[in-house]
């Protein structure tokens, strides 16, 4: 996922969206400036202003379009499952690690996402890296296409199982920052294997 | 006892845990037969044990300037991991140092992708 | 109290690092070694973090925010490197 790969062509959103996506990075650019610094001042938010808009001129960020809306209940919720399962899975991994003369035997298996988008793709993929025995091993961004390699596959009730898991944290992310399309695309669209 | 100490002791587990799982993501490294499954234990354990062990770090200090750069650690380790993770993935499968015996489905196999460089 | 703790993190996580040591050692290839790495410097990071804990100083947490963010640029910049070594 570099900068290069991100960049879609064609796909550049209207200018007043640009400007806009440009103060949001730059809000948090400050913010992140006085973190650094350890506290909020005068001096450090003006600093933090110059620093971060130097960076937004020299270092433009490749446009990833924020069509939706946050939905803090949803967002709360994604979070939460997230830490439950970033929490079960280290736990599930630790345990295949340290048990004696276990061979775990993996697949990789690539699930279509119902809803396209960059920011969709990217946030998915993230957090899929982090939660139960998933790995992002390749994307296919045209086609919308995660390939995940899952770890401890014991049965083929173990891949659907994977599967369902992936199409949830896609459902999380969608009702987290999705727009209202993208909901609809959620419960409209099929979920078959590509 | 006072609240300090309920955290402090708090802190202990917190660091102790993060501690075990970086173990057993060591354990996880070096005896995993794979490249993929390396990461396996390279990703998970080892991003929830280093987040233990700031949070047993944020514990301790309790002052509010330490807390943000904690925060900052945290947040960049989280964003971080997976990039460098799909990056080792995809590297490893295209380079062809996945040792297929130990997949039971490969869907990735007969349909090449078509993004990236 | 302190002291036990210093003691039992000291060995996990010095464990941790050989481990990371050898596999760095019996690679086979860049990729696994770039893995290891990885986890060498997240484990030096952890025991920074971790001697700050325990003795309950802050001086070193810009080291930490500073190794955060080397990490990573080192790995991708080491995989790139590898993808196109090793076709």
């Amino acid at each position: 996922m570099t900068g290069r790969t991100r960049r879609r062509a064609g796909t550049s959103p209207p200018r007043l969206g640009r400007r806009r996506d440009q103060l949001i990075a730059l809000g948090w650019l400050v913010v992140v400036w006085n973190l650094l610094w350890g506290n909020f001042s005068p001096a450090n938010l003006l600093a933090g202003l110059l620093v971060g808009g130097a960076v937004l001129v020299f270092f433009p960020l490749p446009p990833v379009s924020f069509g939706g809306r946050l939905r803090p209940r949803a967002l709360l919720r994604l979070a939460g499952v997230f830490v439950v399962e970033l929490v079960s899975a280290s736990i599930h991994v630790a345990a295949i690690a340290v048990r004696p003369g276990f061979r775990p035997r993996g697949a990789i298996i690539g699930v279509r996402l119902r809803v396209r988008t960059d920011l969709n793709l990217a946030l998915t993929a993230e957090l899929l890296s982090l939660v139960p025995g998933t790995l992002i091993v390749e994307v296919d961004r045209d086609a919308g296409v995660l390939y995940v390699h899952v770890l401890d596959v014991r049965s083929p009730a173990d891949l659907t199982g994977s599967r369902d898991r992936i199409l949830a944290v896609e459902e999380r992310v969608v009702r987290a920052v999705g727009s209202a399309a993208e909901l609809r695309q959620l419960t409209t669209e099929p979920t078959e294997a590509p | 006892m006072s609240v300090g100490t309920v955290i402090d002791w708090l802190a202990a587990v917190a660091l102790v845990s993060g501690a075990l799982l970086s173990l057993a993501a060591g354990i996880g490294v070096l005896r995993f037969p794979d490249v993929l499954d390396r990461m396996h234990a390279a990703t998970k354990p080892q991003v929830l044990g280093m987040l233990l062990l700031l949070l047993g770090l944020a514990l301790r200090l309790r002052t509010a300037a330490d807390l943000g750069m904690i925060l900052l650690v945290g947040v960049f380790q989280l964003a971080t991991a997976p990039v460098a993770a799909q990056m080792i993935g995809r590297a490893a499968y295209r380079s062809g140092r996945v040792d297929r015996s130990l997949l039971d489905v490969d869907e990735l196999a007969g349909d090449p992708p078509r993004t990236g460089e | 109290m302190t002291v036990f703790l210093a003691v039992v993190l000291t060995v996990l996580l010095s464990t941790t690092a050989l481990l990371a040591l050898a596999r760095i050692y019996r690679g086979p290839s860049l990729l696994d070694r770039v893995i290891a790495a990885d986890l060498l410097l997240a484990t030096m990071l952890g025991a920074v973090g971790a001697e700050a804990a325990v003795n309950r100083h802050a001086t070193t947490l810009p080291v930490l925010v500073v190794l955060s963010l080397l990490g990573f640029v080192g790995s991708v910049a080491l995989v790139r490197f590898a993808a196109r070594e090793e076709p």
